[in-house]
Order: C-alpha cells, then sequence, then structure tokens
C-alpha cells in the first residue's frame, strides 16, 4: 500500500496496463513529451516511446476515431480528450458508432476502447474547462460509463475499462486530481465495473453521488454526524451505466431517504435517472420527497470566483441538504 | 503528390480469367439490383439503395486487394464491391427482406449496411464519412502492430492495409478530413476511394467544393491524389493495384476519385427528376460500365455472344434463388432487439 493523488493512480494504472499487454497504446493532444496537460501520461512516453504513446492532431472527433479503427483491429485504445468540455466534436463518433458498433453488427465486431476526460467545475475553468457531460453518454447503451471517486477506484476501474470488450467512458474529476489522496495497493488488482460502493455506512438518509461530489458527500456526513449526529449512508455510485440498481435499493431500503449530488446543472441531470428508480422500484421504503442537489440551470460555470462558488456544490451545501431531508 | 489522370494502356495486362471473372460480377450486381427496385415497386421490400452505374469502380478496386483479409470499409452504395469481396447474393436478399441470419447486423440495419467479420468487412453506421476516420485507426492499427512486433510486415494472411468508400458529397465531412489528415500523418496503409457520381442526393459536387476534383485536397493532406474514370474496370484496378502495392511496401496513403454516375435516383425514396434533365441521364447510360466493358472483352474476342447468354441465365438463377430463399426466411423474433447490447467480459 502506497498513499498517492488520484491522478497518480491513473498514471500507474495505465503504464502498469501498458507494460502488461502491447496492444495498449495511448493517444490524444500532449500525451507525449508533455505527459498530457494534467500530467496523467506523465513519464510514459520515455518509458514506452513514440509509437504507443502518440501525440494526436488537435481534433477530438478523431482521437475517437482512431480509437474505433484501431480497436476494431484488435487493439485496445486508451484516448485521451484533455478536457470532458472538448469531447463534443467527437459525439457523433461516440453516439453513432462507438455504442452502436456491436449491436448494429449483430455481435461480430466490438471496441475494446477508454475514453479519458477530465471533467467538472470548481477549478476556475469558466463555462468551457468545467463542464460535468456524463449524462449526455449515460443515455448511450453500448457504452460503460465510470467515474471513480478515490485512488483505489481510479486504478482499479481504469484497469477494468482497459481490458472491457466494450467502450467505456472514465471521467475523472479533475478537482480531485491531486486534492484526493488515498491508499492503492501495489501492482495489478482491478475494480469490477458495475457494482457502487459503500464509502460510508449510515441508517437516516441516503446520499448518492459519484466522482467529486462522492468525495464531499463523504466529508459532508462526517459534518452532520460530528454537529447533529445524523447518520447519513454514502452510496459511491462508480458506474454510472449500466448502474447498481440493487445497491442504490439496498441503501434507500435502510433509510426510506434520499439526496442525490451530482454537480451537473440540475434538470436532465444523471440524478434524475436515480431518482426514477428510487420513485418505480423504491416506493413502499419512501420516507420523504427524494432530493437532488445540483448546479443551477445554467449554460455553464461562470469564471468569476463568486459566481463560481454559487454554482458548485460543495460539503458544505450537501450537510444542510442532508440535516433538511433528515427533519423531515 | 499532383494529381493525374491514370490511364489503363499504361498498365500491364490483365489476365482473360480475371477480366471476365470482373464481367461476371459487374453483371451480377446488376442483375441482383435491377431486381431488388423490382421488388420495392412491387411493395414487398421497404427500401433499396443502388450500386448501378457504379460496378466499375467498385469491382476493379475489389479485385485489386487481398479481400476477405485486408480491412474493408465499404459504403451503402457499394453491392458489387462486396459481393466480390465475399457477400453472397443471398446475403444481400436477406438484409433486403430483413430477415433472419442475415450477416451483416442480423437485419437490425437498414440494407446495404455490410458488415462480415469473417471477410474483415468491418461495419458501417448510416452517418456518412465516420467510417472514413475507422479505416485510418485500422491502418494505424496495422503499422502499430508491424512496429511493435505483433505482425510481420509480409505476413499476406493478416490485414496490411485499410480500404474506405464514400461519395464525393460526404468528402464535405469533418470526419473526412480528419481521416484523411491522420493517414497522412502517419503515412499509413490507407486507401480512400471516392466514387464521385456528380450529386449527393440532389446537390452537384460544385455546391459541395470550390476545387473540381476531391482528389485536389489530397495533396493538403501529404496523401497521394488520383483522378480515374471510374466506368472503366480496368482503369480502377490499375490504379487500386497501384494504391495497394504503395500501402503493401510502406509508402504511404492514396486516395483514388473515380469519377462515375447513377443513373437511377438516389434511393428508392427519391425522385431525380427534380433536380436534373432527362438528356443528363440519358447521356450517362449511354456511357454505361458493363456495356462498355463488354464492348472491350468481345472486341479482344475475351468473351462470345454464347458466354454473355450464359453469365445472364446464371445470374438470374442465383438472383431467382436468392430471392426465393430470402422470402421463405422467417423474421427474427421481436425479442431480437434485445441482444447484443454489450459484449462479454472475456473470462
Ligand atoms: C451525416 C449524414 N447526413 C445526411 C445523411 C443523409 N444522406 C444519405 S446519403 C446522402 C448523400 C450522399 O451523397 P454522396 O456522398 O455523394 O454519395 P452518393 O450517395 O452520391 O453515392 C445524404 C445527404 C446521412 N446519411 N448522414
Ligand atoms: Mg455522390
Amino acid at each position: 500500500m502506497a498513499e498517492m493523488t488520484l491522478i497518480q493512480a491513473i498514471t500507474q494504472a495505465m503504464d502498469e496496463e501498458l507494460a502488461r499487454d502491447k496492444r495498449v497504446f495511448i493517444t490524444g493532444e500532449d500525451v507525449g513529451p508533455r505527459g498530457g496537460v494534467f500530467r496523467a501520461t506523465m513519464g510514459l512516453f520515455d518509458k514506452y516511446g513514440a509509437d504507443r504513446i502518440v501525440d494526436s492532431p488537435l481534433a477530438e472527433l478523431s482521437i475517437v476515431a482512431i480509437g474505433i479503427g484501431a480497436a476494431v483491429a484488435g487493439l485496445r485504445p486508451i484516448c485521451e480528450i484533455q478536457f470532458a468540455d472538448f469531447i463534443h466534436p467527437a459525439f457523433n463518433q461516440i453516439v453513432s458508432e462507438a455504442s452502436k458498433m456491436y449491436y448494429r453488427s449483430n455481435g461480430q465486431w466490438n471496441v475494446p476502447m477508454v475514453i479519458r476526460a477530465p471533467y467538472g467545475g470548481g477549478i476556475s475553468g469558466g463555462l468551457y474547462h468545467s463542464q460535468s457531460v456524463e449524462a449526455f453518454f449515460t443515455h448511450l447503451p453500448g457504452l460503460k460509463v465510470v467515474i471513480p471517486s478515490t485512488p483505489h477506484d481510479a486504478k482499479g476501474l481504469l484497469k477494468s475499462a482497459v481490458r472491457d470488450p466494450n467502450p467505456v467512458m472514465f471521467f475523472e474529476p479533475k478537482k480531485g486530481y491531486r486534492a484526493i489522496k488515498g491508499d492503492v495497493p501495489e501492482g495489478d488488482y482491478t475494480v469490477p465495473i458495475g457494482p457502487a460502493r459503500i464509502a460510508r455506512v449510515g441508517t437516516d438518509v441516503s446520499v448518492y453521488a459519484y466522482g467529486m461530489m462522492a468525495h464531499y458527500a463523504t466529508i459532508a456526513a462526517e459534518m452532520v454526524a460530528q454537529s447533529d449526529g445524523i447518520a447519513a449512508e454514502v452510496v459511491d455510485l462508480r458506474t454510472l451505466l449500466p448502474v447498481d440498481k440493487e445497491a442504490i435499493l439496498n441503501s434507500f431500503k435502510k433509510t426510506g431517504k434520499a439526496l442525490i449530488v451530482y454537480e451537473d446543472n440540475l434538470t436532465m441531470g444523471y440524478g434524475a435517472e436515480v431518482a426514477a428508480i428510487l420513485a418505480n422500484e423504491g416506493f413502499e421504503y419512501m420516507d420523504a420527497p427524494v432530493r437532488r442537489l445540483a448546479g443551477p440551470d445554467v449554460p455553464g460555470v461562470p469564471f468569476s470566483h463568486d459566481m463560481q462558488e454559487f454554482f458548485m456544490v460543495n460539503p458544505h451545501k450537501i450537510a444542510d441538504a442532508i440535516r433538511d431531508l433528515a427533519a423531515y | 503528390m499532383a494529381v493525374k489522370t491514370q490511364k489503363a494502356q499504361q498498365a500491364p495486362p490483365v489476365s482473360p480469367e480475371l477480366q471476365r471473372e470482373m464481367y461476371w460480377y459487374m453483371l451480377l450486381s446488376r442483375r441482383l439490383d435491377e431486381r431488388t427496385w423490382m421488388l420495392h415497386r412491387q411493395g414487398k421490400i421497404a427500401f433499396h439503395i443502388s450500386a448501378i452505374g457504379h460496378e466499375a469502380a467498385q469491382v476493379g478496386a475489389a479485385f485489386a486487394f487481398n479481400r476477405g483479409v485486408d480491412y474493408a470499409y465499404p459504403y451503402y452504395r457499394d453491392l458489387a464491391m462486396c459481393l466480390v469481396i465475399g457477400m453472397t447474393p443471398l446475403d444481400f436478399m436477406l438484409g433486403v427482406y430483413g430477415k433472419e441470419g442475415e450477416p451483416s447486423s442480423g437485419a437490425r440495419q437498414m440494407p446495404s449496411h455490410w458488415s462480415n467479420k469473417k471477410l474483415n468487412i468491418v461495419s458501417q453506421s448510416a452517418s456518412v464519412a465516420t467510417q472514413v476516420p475507422h479505416a485510418a485507426g485500422s491502418a494505424f492499427a496495422i503499422k502499430y502492430r508491424q512496429k511493435v512486433g505483433l505482425q510481420d510486415p509480409n505476413d499476406p494472411t493478416q490485414p496490411r492495409l485499410a480500404i474506405v468508400c464514400l461519395g464525393e458529397g460526404s468528402t464535405s465531412q469533418g470526419e473526412w478530413h480528419e481521416g484523411m489528415n491522420w493517414a497522412g500523418v502517419h503515412q499509413l496503409p490507407f486507401i480512400c476511394i471516392v466514387q464521385n457520381n456528380h450529386y449527393a442526393i440532389s446537390v452537384p459536387f460544385d455546391q459541395q467544393s470550390a476545387v473540381p476534383n476531391v482528389a485536389d485536397r489530397a495533396a493538403a493532406y501529404g496523401v497521394k491524389g488520383v483522378v480515374v474514370d471510374g466506368n472503366d474496370v480496368l482503369a480502377m484496378y490499375h490504379v487500386t493495384r497501384e494504391a495497394v502495392e504503395r500501402a503493401y511496401n510502406g509508402e504511404g496513403p492514396t486516395l483514388i476519385e473515380a469519377k462515375t454516375y447513377r443513373p437511377v435516383p438516389h434511393s428508392s425514396d427519391d425522385d431525380d427528376r427534380s433536380y436534373r434533365s432527362r438528356e443528363e441521364v440519358e447521356e450517362w447510360k449511354r456511357k454505361d460500365p458493363i456495356l462498355r466493358f463488354q464492348k472491350v472483352l468481345t472486341e479482344a474476342g475475351l468473351l462470345t455472344q454464347a458466354d454473355i447468354d450464359e453469365m445472364e441465365a446464371r445470374a438470374k438463377r442465383i438472383v431467382d434463388e436468392a430471392q426465393k430463399r430470402a422470402e421463405e426466411t422467417p423474421y427474427p423474433p421481436g425479442h431480437a432487439a434485445l441482444g447484443d447490447v454489450y459484449a462479454p467480459l472475456e473470462s
């Protein structure tokens, strides 16, 4: 076990997968000698060379499309999108191609690729370096969508993603790249894509979250335990598609109260699906309205400090929402 | 890099057997295609998109690469090409009828969205040009495997190039640009065949491009560009052979622009009378690639009337049989809609 940051765990996962399997290669903008703008591929170019760590043209559509064409031809691409905000030029390739290839070829051609993208706000990134884009992609059967919140899970889930025979969207909470630290086992292990993780056990309120918000929800749960003696359970979803319904419902059975937290803007965000699962399959356990805590419905996260803070969900806002729900 | 128009006369001779085989596939494709138009008019099928007029471009190209082994990314008009690669008239008819066992997609996709893993025909969507960067990606994979020691560059049992087709209108898509750019930057074993039939549904090429040839743009990508008479099957074969040799020898990508014409509507849903004159269509019908090749072969003494009669009868039998068997085949059950969403984890 070694303590490391979220981004170090991600780098280590890629390093080990590159060493394990020659079919694995990385492409994306500035991933080569620069080691990525966030340094996720730091050191990999020196270790594996220009054949396997490939600086792409500045063109997201083809970062994904080249990955698809290489994946059907038997390679295992890891495609880095520099910021999730810039994934939209590749949207057609993900929607029309990657997610549908296996289905539309009657199971003949599969696309074993990973698309990694740092996402999320609170880093003074303004409208175009702060977006949470997961809800666009969780609408696409055929894709898997994964968002880790701890270094342990980031390494294990990324390895599972590289080995998965399907296209996996791997969104990384960039605010947590260096802020989130944790123990990571040495060497090879995987965390399966699918199951959620109970990040904190509790009986009063279930908090459903992922990525940075799962990290914050855990902090908020400690805050309300200290201040109000509320026992909040935190369910870190980890995999958004396909989602772990059983874990969602099992927690709700205990608490009867649900707070769903995400940093995307509220309307039609991922939390709507969790709320629908609870309304449909958890009705008999329900003790309070199902609540969502998310960003406001504005087109983006503003740059200037106070507006950004106003937009972002943080541990204090989560703690208040837990208290509110516990008192219902 | 400069564009040049290739002439068949410059090239080495093609064996009489191969020439007759080319003629046969052009004819088979045409008869199958004509039958499908008829089935549509009879109300028996929902949709058809045709290869008529494009047979020389497709057949000439298809005979030039290691078919069934090299990655092929055909587009919806490539019936003749796919027949040469190894799809059967029955495969096609099962698609047209949307019947069980349809090999491309299990009848999930509309007809002519080819896929066959055994033949290394990679699945297409309907979204035009999306396949171009995929083909560049597969070509990248080939070069990658050779560089990292996963594949012997001279092993003919392995794919050594990726070939992709699309229409001239579809080259306006960013997908085409980005695919061409990767092919050029990495000098990939990649061939792009643009079947320029002068229209994208109704829109003429001068509304797609300020330069007269798609191939003019190839130089900007570091890709060799060639314009060829797409109604001349032997010219098409020769330019594609040259591109294939370049790809196999690590000399980089080629764009081949085959000038041709579609003398029928864009698809069974189109009415072409609103956007082009009957005179124009008639003029191109006189340049029909099958009649033209028939004349070449007959004059060279490579094809007799008896040969033609025999091929016509054989094509009719094959098409009749494919239609009959497709009609007798059941639809896949409704719940087949639920299959193949995710590939299973390898154990
Ligand atoms: C992205 C996209 N936009 C629009 C269409 C509808 N569409 C199908 S074929 C076509 C014209 C294509 O013309 P061209 O590329 O010249 O090929 P051709 O059909 O002439 O062989 C159009 C507009 C589509 N399939 N995909
Ligand atoms: Mg056209």
